[in-house]
């Protein structure tokens, strides 16, 4: 069977294969051609995906590490013990998020052809999207923490290139576009860089990064989960005929002989067994339980980044910039998931650190109330499920630190299931309010000026069909339309407030820089994200409603769909590790969750309220077409996933024999590579309790929102026009003033030192101070030393002088010339005397000497 | 052939007082013609000191050296009356003393 699992390098080359061919040829294959190719590469990996659990299912769910054909020995420096391989896991946590991405993944490619139509850049945005598929099974395939990292970089560059997919929009919506996607990329850097220290610390604990050696088991024979676990001697076959046979041992001789036989996991248990394991960071120690402490704090610093807690959230919101598939493929469903998938996939490292365990509870359950606290005063479509998003992934990541892994894990999957519906659902509705608002100006156009009431003065609607036109011309697709339109607005927060001082500052700079095709009108937006815009699409399209009220459900966690399985399943982990366990974590994370339930199901019916039900309030709204089958295709799928994804880990009572389906089936599945996974335990009063609080969140919201205009007669919302909620619904709209404050304590800070830095060290210390005065000077002072008292005065007057030396002996000695024969000859008459002499002195003194 | 019985010091004591005005001459006047005379006066003392110890060893190289002296004296001469012939063409007079333009 593990011949099989040597297909799973395709899965990350289908998508990549799908990248380059829409990167080489995608302008020449035209919109069909890419989004064909696309959606084909990843329907492929889909297919590959389907084809590993089925190969798992059938060898007995026996987790395979795969060595592709290239990029073998990806890392290796033998000298330092370093030996990283570029090796692919297939086990059923990975092939379950593999499942999900390339599911969830077709659905929404075939979803943007329809969505992304018309869009000069088509083709490059399914090469990013094939891209972020490629890194995101990436993440989730590797055996190591450093091939995740590869892929948690790259889904990261992924988002940053989606987010500002549309960074050239016209009147500095594309400032606010770019700048979202920059905001998302720096805040998940902070996130990056507590993983890469997890990475650092786990490789300089366990000299390795594997996850688990190639034939180690998750957990060793005669556990308590072995009951459904692999006997240890299948296990000891080599996987994919690798020379990792002396390995395969379970347990045992890792301190002896100095070779890392385990993968990090195994080494931890082994060594948590062994007792009193210290790791030596040069002369200090730490025992073995501090470090993992400090690795799962890292890795919740990822976790925060990636799958947007508090504190690094703010991004997520914002990246609803991005066009509406990408929100739904990689804000919703997949990407920011990773840090789900990261914590569960180093469920053995938060086992053993009870403290990082419970930060993470508190961490997740807060976020899940705060963040659906804002979502109930945003106005925005796409930002209340941003919201809502950061909300359930909350909800995740308390699971998680509750030890609740395959809760989580269940959570995630529907999650996927049902937000990429709702996701793809505002896609759709704005989508249409974009056409209905197309065709209002149209239709004003044609009719010479006809409606007066609804767009404003006469004078003004022809500038505004004109802009609409420039607004075609320069490509802009979603989001923000300019025009003349009637709209009694409130002051809080008229569109989306999504622009810090900073967005705006960049807005205006933006619009005075690049050309902008027009003259400024004297209009307000038309937003056709607004939800106050909206209203009464039901009647206008049936399918995007329907599949929108079974997202809507789902998510509220209503019986018997998909969301409240998974919600109960995390809230009776909390319940048990409150009330079992003692653990006080538990108890906070499971009032803070109930809270969060209600204000989920609250937001949501909210939403269906402003969106769906009631009058059209705008002649956009009135004119809505209902979206392609392209686009309500993925709907319909979607929205039958979310009716029956609860169906994946059915509980004890609800088990339906007949069916085929077991009791915890996707626990059960998880088992095999999720070392300490629990299985959930149905609480019927808590499932009750927590279905009474849904149902009753949405009494109440149709109680307040359930008119015809749910909006008042100022055009406020009714929470906002009742005194005593009024400022509650302040802060909710203003993100709970989060962007201030993140300004206030960090980017004014950071501007603050950043201009310190420019003009008091670099200007006035370096260039004023270093520079004019120590460099400048200082060569002037010692150029002038140099030049007067030493070259002036040592070295010229020394040559000078000896050169009149010179000349002054030259005048005596030419006295000597005298230009007259006889002197000459006497001369020449001494000098042969002296020589003569000089010649005969000796004979002289010979002669003298032998008389 | 009976050697002379002159002894040689004779030979070269004049040969030497023959050098000395010589060398007198050059030093002393002032007419071209007249150092010209001298220098040859010279040479020919010093043709007289070769021939007579020539004579007094019995060799023949002093003799041979004489008649090249005496042929190189011969070509001199002929050099230096032209010089002094261009001299008084340029200055109409063959004083010495009347040649120090090179005087420092």
């Amino acid at each position: 069977m593990e011949n099989y699992a040597s297909i799973v390098p395709l899965v990350v080359f289908i998508p990549l294969a799908g990248m380059l061919i829409n990167l080489v040829w995608g302008k020449r294959l035209g919109e069909r051609g890419s989004g064909a190719i696309g959606t084909l590469a990843a329907a492929g990996a889909f297919g590959i995906a389907a084809l590993l659990m089925l190969m798992l299912a059938r060898s007995g769910y026996e987790a395979v590490v795969v060595n592709p054909p290239i990029l073998t020995g990806w890392i290796s420096i033998p000298s330092a013990a370093l030996e990283i391989p570029w090796q692919f896991r297939v086990d059923t946590l990975s092939v379950t998020m593999m499942l999900v991405i390339t599911g969830v993944g077709t659905l929404i490619h075939v979803y943007a052809i329809g969505y992304m139509h018309g869009d000069p850049r088509f083709p490059r945005f399914f090469v990013y999207l094939n891209l972020f598929l490629a890194f995101m099974l990436i993440l989730v395939t590797g055996n190591n923490l450093l091939m995740t990292f590869v892929g948690w970089e790259g889904v990261g560059l992924c988002s940053f290139l989606l987010i500002g997919f549309w960074f050239d929009k016209a009147r500095g919506e594309g400032w606010r576009n770019s700048n979202a996607a920059r905001k998302a990329f720096i805040v998940n850097r902070v996130g990056d860089f507590g993983f890469l220290l997890a990475i650092f610390l786990t490789f300089w604990t366990f000299g390795t990064l594997d996850y688990y050696k190639p034939g180690e088991p998750v957990r060793a024979e005669g556990e308590e989960h072995a009951a459904v676990v692999q006997t240890a001697t299948e296990g000891k076959t080599p996987t994919t005929g690798e020379t990792h046979t002396a390995e395969t041992k379970p347990t045992g001789e890792t301190k002896t002989t100095g070779v890392v036989q385990l993968g990090i996991f195994g080494q931890t248990e082994q060594w948590l067994k062994e007792g009193g394991h210290k790791v030596r960071f040069g002369s200090t120690e730490l025992p073995l339980e501090t470090i993992l402490t400090l690795i799962t704090l890292f890795i919740l610093i990822g976790v925060t980044g990636k799958s947007a807690q508090i504190p690094l959230f703010v991004w997520l919101p914002d990246a609803m910039a991005g066009p509406t598939p990408v929100s739904a493929l990689i804000h919703a469903a997949t990407m920011v998931t990773a840090g789900i998938y990261l914590a569960t996939r180093c469920n053995v490292f938060f086992h053993y650190s009870p403290f990082s365990s419970g930060l993470m509870t508190i961490v997740g359950a807060c976020t899940a109330v705060f963040a659906g606290f804002v979502a109930l005063g945003q106005w925005d479509i796409k930002k209340v499920l941003a919201y809502s998003t950061v909300s359930q992934l909350g909800f995740m990541v308390a699971a998680v630190g509750l030890g609740a892994f395959s809760a989580a894990y269940f959570h995630l999957i529907t999650h996927a299931f049902f937000k990429a519906l709702l996701f793809l659902g505002s896609g759709s509705v704005i989508h249409g309010m974009e056409h209905g608002h197309h065709h209002v100006e149209h239709l004003g156009h044609d009719e010479a000026h006809g409606d007066v009431g609804a767009h404003g003065t006469l004078d003004a609607h022809g500038e505004a069909h004109a802009a609409h036109d420039a607004h075609e011309d320069v490509g802009v697709h979603g989001g923000v339309v300019y025009a003349v339109e009637v709209h009694a607005h409130d002051d809080v927060g008229a569109h989306g407030s999504t622009n810090t001082p900073v967005h705006e500052e960049h807005a205006t700079h933006g619009a005075t820089n690049t050309p902008i095709p027009e003259a400024p009108l004297h209009g307000t937006l038309f937003d056709a994200q607004d939800m106050r815009n909206m209203g009464g699409l039901r009647h206008k399209m049936p399918i995007t409603f329907w599949t929108y009220l079974i997202g809507t459900l789902a998510l509220s966690g209503i019986f018997p769909f998909a969301g409240f399985w998974s919600k109960d399943d995390i809230l009776a982990s909390a319940f048990r590790a409150g009330f079992n366990d003692g653990r006080i974590e538990g108890f906070i994370a499971l009032a803070l969750l109930i809270v969060a339930a209600f204000f989920t199901a609250f937001y949501m019916w909210r939403q269906i309220r402003y969106v769906f039900l009631g009058k059209p309030r705008t002649a956009a709204a009135e004119n809505v077409p209902e979206s392609v089958p392209l686009m309500t295709l993925p709907l319909i799928i979607l929205a039958i996933l979310s009716v029956f994804g609860g169906m994946l880990n059915l509980v004890e009572p609800f088990v339906i024999q007949r069916l085929g389906m077991i009791n915890e089936g996707l626990t059960v599945w998880l088992e095999h590579s999720v070392r300490f996974v629990t299985g959930g335990a149905f609480n019927f009063p808590l499932a009750i309790t927590a279905l009474a609080v849904a149902v009753g969140a949405i009494l109440l919201a149709e109680r307040v929102y359930g008119r015809n205009n749910p909006l008042t007669k100022k055009g406020r919302d009714p929470l906002q026009a009742r005194p005593e909620m009024r400022q509650a619904f302040g802060i909710a709209n203003a993100k709970g003033y989060t962007d201030a404050i993140y300004s206030a304590i960090i980017e004014q800070p950071y501007n603050r030192a950043s201009q310190w830095l420019a003009n008091v060290l670099d200007w006035k210390f370096w260039h004023d101070y270093v520079h004019e005065k120590l460099i400048w000077r200082g060569f002037d002072g010692v150029a002038a030393l140099l030049s007067g008292p030493v070259d002036r005065s040592v070295i010229d007057r020394g040559f000078l002088g000896f050169g009149g030396l010179i000349s002054r002996v030259a005048a005596r000695l030419r006295g000597l010339q005298t230009g007259y024969v006889r002197t000459y000859t006497f001369t020449m008459l001494v000098g042969v005397l002296i020589v003569l002499f000089i010649i005969l002195f000796p004979l002289l003194r010979l002669m003298a000497g032998g008389q | 052939m009976q050697p002379s019985t002159i002894p040689v010091e004779y030979f070269v004591v004049l040969s030497a007082v023959l050098f000395v005005i010589g060398v007198l001459g050059v030093l002393v006047r002032r007419n071209a013609i007249m150092i010209f005379m001298s220098v040859e006066l010279m040479l020919n003392a010093a043709n007289l000191a070769l021939v007579a110890f020539s004579r007094q060893w019995g060799e023949v190289q002093g003799h041979v050296f004489v008649f090249f002296v005496m042929t190189v004296a011969a070509a001199e001469v002929a050099v230096g009356l032209a010089l002094i012939v261009a001299i008084f063409k340029a200055k109409k007079s063959i004083d010495i003393d009347e040649l120090h333009s090179m005087q420092g």
